[in-house]
């Protein structure tokens, strides 16, 4: 199962026409204590590059982006009671939602896990 | 991924402070804050909120600007500017002031120290420049004014703070909170205070530059004491109720609005001779139009600074600071409310990107300050 990444910080498991997302074991490093989720409500219509989640960490709020275009077939409930999920597991228990892809040509852009590494490793 | 607050200003090119190595070394990242490179955190800021608390911790504040001021009459001059009664100060006694513009509004919250000789003044960092022109302008020509940019300032905060600095300075275990000394440590002339911005008892250390790092690492060497870094502060800062200038005191807030009544003192009252004193002394009769409240938020998003406050359907105040209290276990903030809603119990909600988030008027502090306030007591 392919996995991709952004340049925001989110990865993307892509499975046929279902992804599922969330943010990277870097991304979380930097954010700090996660406190509170909000993920996207299920039937919600995503555009690539626009707001899908918010993840507040005790110092600030950050918004998560979509990766790609697509409807939210679920969010991750646990997040709800455990936010620090998000610590302990980002790129695993710690995911943020499901959808299904509407323009799967939009992968072709992102990074894959070396080309993301190679990325942070510049920031 | 992005973050939506930012910290810190761009105006100016960011400056580093003498410890800012030291931070590097052990761990802290560094974000500009007051117009200098400061750590946010070193391991994390609910592990070092909750060490301060049952520890002791300690902080660089050499962000903030230490002024001496002295003269003839170096009392009545800062009455001129400040509600305090400075007069009554003794020597060896500090006092949380404010600096007034001349409609009442507060341009800073400062601690002034009677050091016998002189008055200490410590004043906030983002604001330090704006303070001194405005203390050289409103002070009489032949009161000195100095900014001593040759010493740092160590903050050494939570209930094992105590031991730990005795350790070094023997004497500060005699101190009760706003109680100062001058003092030495391997040869260094340093100041010491007990007092701080955690709600904690604890201590603040004036000392030369060239001997922060070594005083630093002999703290920090001790099995109660850790580095902390800003993000810790904010929140034990928030959870004891005190606000924070730039955030929940402006020039547009008196000290009546701001719950900080007590900065002005009893005999400035009968005088009535402060800036705004008309409408500072009308507010403390009358109360204020509006006034600083704790509020605790019901369920776990976090209500940050900028939040509508709302009763009903009507828009009453705003948030000034909030966030998760890592002691508290859920959400905080403070803000201002018409004086009829700044009444613990009362049911507001606040407006978190679109969605109404209940809340509920609670005194402060959040967290019960533990502050020595007697010895043997």
């Amino acid at each position: 199962m392919p996995r991709y990444y952004t340049e925001e910080h989110e990865w993307i498991d892509v499975d046929g026409d279902v992804a599922t997302v969330g943010i990277t074991d870097f991304a979380q490093s930097q954010l700090g204590d996660i406190v509170f989720v909000e993920v996207p409500d299920t039937g919600a219509e995503l555009s690539q590059g626009g707001d899908a989640a918010v993840v507040e960490s005790v110092k600030a709020a950050s918004d998560v982006y979509a990766p790609v275009d697509g409807v939210v077939t679920e969010g991750n409930g646990q997040l709800e009671e455990d936010p620090a999920l998000v610590n302990s597991d980002p790129e695993g228990e710690g995911w943020f939602f499901r959808l299904t892809l509407t323009d799967k040509s939009q992968l072709d852009a992102l990074m894959n896990a070396q080309a993301y590494k190679d990325y942070i490793a510049d920031l | 991924m992005t973050e939506s607050e930012q910290t810190g200003e761009d105006a100016v090119p960011t400056a580093t402070l003498p410890l800012d190595a030291w931070h590097r070394d052990r761990g802290g990242r560094m974000v500009e804050f007051a117009g200098y490179w400061m750590p946010i955190q070193y391991e994390g800021i609910m592990a070092e909120h909750l060490w301060v608390r049952e520890n002791a911790g300690l902080f660089d504040v050499s962000h903030m600007g230490q002024l001496l001021l002295s003269g003839d009459g170096a009392a009545a001059a800062l009455e001129a500017i400040v509600p305090g009664d400075i007069a009554a100060l003794k020597p060896g006694r500090m006092r949380y002031s404010l600096l007034l513009a001349e409609d009442g509004g507060v341009l800073d919250d400062l601690m002034i120290t009677n050091e016998g000789d002189q008055y200490g003044i410590v004043v906030n960092g983002a604001v330090k420049w704006d303070d001194i022109g405005y203390l050289r302008e409103n002070l009489p020509d032949h009161i000195t004014l100095n900014h001593n940019e040759d010493y740092g300032l160590l903050a050494l905060q939570g209930p094992k703070a105590v031991d730990a600095l005795a350790r070094l300075v023997p004497d500060v275990a005699a101190l009760v909170f706003m109680q100062a000394i001058p003092a030495e440590w391997q040869g260094h002339a340093i100041g010491i205070s007990r007092s701080g911005y955690t709600g904690e008892d604890g201590f603040e250390i004036s000392l030369p530059n060239e001997a922060l790092a070594a005083f630093a690492d002999a703290l920090c060497a001790m099995e109660e004491v850790k580095p902390i870094g800003l993000g810790a502060r904010d929140s034990l800062r928030l959870e004891a109720g005190l606000p924070l200038y730039g955030h929940d005191l402006s020039p547009e807030i008196d000290p009546v609005e701001a719950d900080l009544g007590f900065a002005v003192g009893k005999r400035r009252r009968g005088e009535e001779n402060f800036p705004g004193a008309a409408r500072i002394l009308g507010h403390l009769e009358e109360g204020p139009p509006r006034r600083r409240a704790g509020l605790l938020i019901d369920g776990k998003v976090p209500v940050r600074e900028g939040a509508k406050l709302f009763d009903g359907e009507q828009e009453i105040g705003v948030v000034t600071s909030g966030g998760f209290a890592p002691s508290v276990g859920a959400p905080i903030a403070m803000g201002y409310v018409p004086r009829d809603h700044a009444v613990p119990g009362t049911a507001l909600a606040a407006e978190v990107r679109g969605k109404r988030v209940p809340c509920t008027v609670a005194a402060m502090p959040f967290v019960p300050h533990r502050y020595v306030r007697k010895q043997g007591g």
